[in-house]
C-alpha cells in the first residue's frame, strides 16, 4: 500500500484553493503528505494535536479569530472527538470543514480499522453531520471548496471522507 | 482561598482580553461580577477550554488570551499542554483553579484532591516553563501579574476550595455568546489593522 503522491498534491492545492490558512491535524498515514506539504508552506499555520477532540477547541478558536481553518483527522480520530462536535461545535454553532481519512471500509486489509469504517457513516448521519465521498482527484478540489462553503453557511460541522480510491496507489 | 475571590481580583485586569471559561461554578462566578462580550464560557465539552484559547492565541498574536479551567476539565484534556508547549503561544495565560473536587456535578474528588496528582509538575512535564502553583489570595495575584507582564505562555495553577456560588443561570443563550465573541474579535481587528 502506498499513499499517492499526485493525489496528495491534489488535495493540498484544494485546500490551498479554497484559501485555508490553518490546518489542524493528527497525523496519519494517508494525510502524512499533506501534513509535509503544510509544514513547508509558510502561508498555512499547521497545528498537530495530541488527540483529535482537542483539534474541535483549536478550531473553534481558529473561527472565533477569523481564520480559514480545516481539519484532518483519520475517522478512529472523527470517533474520538464527537463530544467536542456535539458540545461545543454543534451546541453553539461554530463551523468545522473536517478532512477524514476514511479507513476501515471497501478493501481494507488491517483487521483492526474495519469496526471503526464500518459505523463511520452511521455516527455521521446519527450527529446529523453533512458529508460526501471524495474519491475522484478531478473533483476533490470543488469538494474541499463546497464542503468549507457549507460548514460556514450552515454554521455546522461537515465532514469530506477521503476514500481509499483517492489516498493509495492503485495495485 | 476561594476561586471567586481570585476571579474578582483578576477582574478588572480581563477587560482588555479575550476571556474562555469552563462551565459551572467558574463560569458563573464570571458572569456575576458583569458578563462582557470579550467572555465565552464554555458551557459544556468539558476540558477544551484550553483548546480554545491555544486556538485563539495562535491565531491572534496580538491579543491576549486568558483560559480560566478547572482541575477536572484539564485532567480530561491531559494532551492539550503538550500542545502548549509545543506551539508556545506568547500571548497565553492559562489559570487553572484546582478544588480537588467535581463540584458541579455532586462534589466527587477529583485526583487532585489527596495532592497525589500534582498539576502544576504535569505542566512542567509536559514541557511548560513558567509554571507557578499558588495556595493564597495575594500569591494568585502576585503569579498573574507576572504572567500578564512575561510576554511568554505561563501557566498559574491555583488551590481552591470546593466551594461555589449557590445559583446558576445566565440571560444568554449559548450561541449568542459565540456570535458576539467573534463579532467583538473582529472588531477589535479592524481598528488595530485601521490602528497600525
Amino acid at each position: 500500500m502506498t499513499v499517492s503522491y499526485e493525489n496528495s498534491k491534489v488535495i493540498f492545492q484544494g485546500i490551498k484553493d479554497a484559501g485555508i490558512t490553518s490546518l489542524s491535524a493528527l497525523p496519519e498515514t494517508w494525510l502524512g503528505l499533506l501534513l509535509h506539504y503544510a509544514e513547508k508552506d509558510p502561508d498555512v499555520t499547521l497545528i498537530q494535536v495530541a488527540k483529535e477532540e482537542e483539534a474541535i477547541g483549536i478550531a473553534a478558536g481558529a473561527y472565533f479569530a477569523g481564520e480559514r481553518h480545516v481539519l484532518l483527522m483519520q475517522n478512529h480520530g472523527f470517533l474520538a472527538a464527537i463530544n467536542g462536535i456535539v458540545s461545543l461545535a454543534q451546541l453553539y454553532g461554530i463551523p468545522l470543514c473536517m478532512l477524514i481519512a476514511l479507513r476501515g471500509h471497501w478493501g481494507e486489509p488491517y483487521p483492526w480499522h474495519t469496526r471503526g469504517g464500518i459505523v463511520t457513516e452511521g455516527v455521521l448521519r446519527a450527529l446529523g453531520v453533512p458529508f460526501e465521498y471524495a474519491r475522484d482527484p478531478a473533483k476533490v478540489g470543488h469538494q474541499i471548496r463546497e464542503a468549507y462553503t457549507f460548514s460556514q453557511s450552515s454554521l455546522s460541522p461537515v465532514a469530506l471522507l477521503l476514500t481509499r480510491d483517492l489516498m493509495e496507489e492503485p495495485l | 482561598m476561594k476561586r471567586a475571590e481570585c476571579i474578582a481580583m483578576l477582574y478588572p485586569e480581563l477587560e482588555d482580553k479575550l476571556v474562555v471559561t469552563i462551565m459551572g461554578a467558574c463560569a458563573q462566578e464570571l458572569y456575576d461580577l458583569g458578563h462582557r462580550e470579550n467572555f465565552f464560557y464554555l458551557q459544556h465539552a468539558m476540558g477544551l477550554a484550553s483548546s480554545i484559547g491555544l486556538g485563539l492565541a495562535l491565531h491572534l498574536p496580538h491579543e491576549r488570551i486568558v483560559v480560566l479551567d478547572g482541575d477536572g476539565s484539564v485532567l480530561m484534556n491531559l494532551g492539550t499542554l503538550a500542545t502548549m508547549a509545543r506551539y508556545r503561544p506568547k500571548n497565553l495565560v492559562h489559570i487553572i483553579f484546582d478544588n480537588g473536587s467535581l463540584l458541579s456535578t455532586g462534589g466527587f474528588d477529583s485526583h487532585t484532591t489527596s495532592g497525589v496528582t500534582d498539576l502544576a509538575a504535569i505542566a512542567r512535564g509536559a514541557g511548560l516553563e513558567r509554571v507557578s502553583a499558588v495556595n493564597s489570595v495575594v500569591e494568585f495575584g502576585e503569579a498573574v501579574i507576572d504572567a500578564f507582564k512575561g510576554d511568554d505562555l505561563s501557566v498559574v495553577v491555583a488551590k481552591v476550595a470546593p466551594v461555589g456560588p449557590n445559583h446558576y443561570g445566565m440571560d444568554l443563550h449559548l450561541p449568542e455568546n459565540a456570535f458576539a465573541f467573534k463579532r467583538l474579535i473582529a472588531e477589535r481587528k479592524k481598528k488595530s489593522h485601521h490602528g497600525s
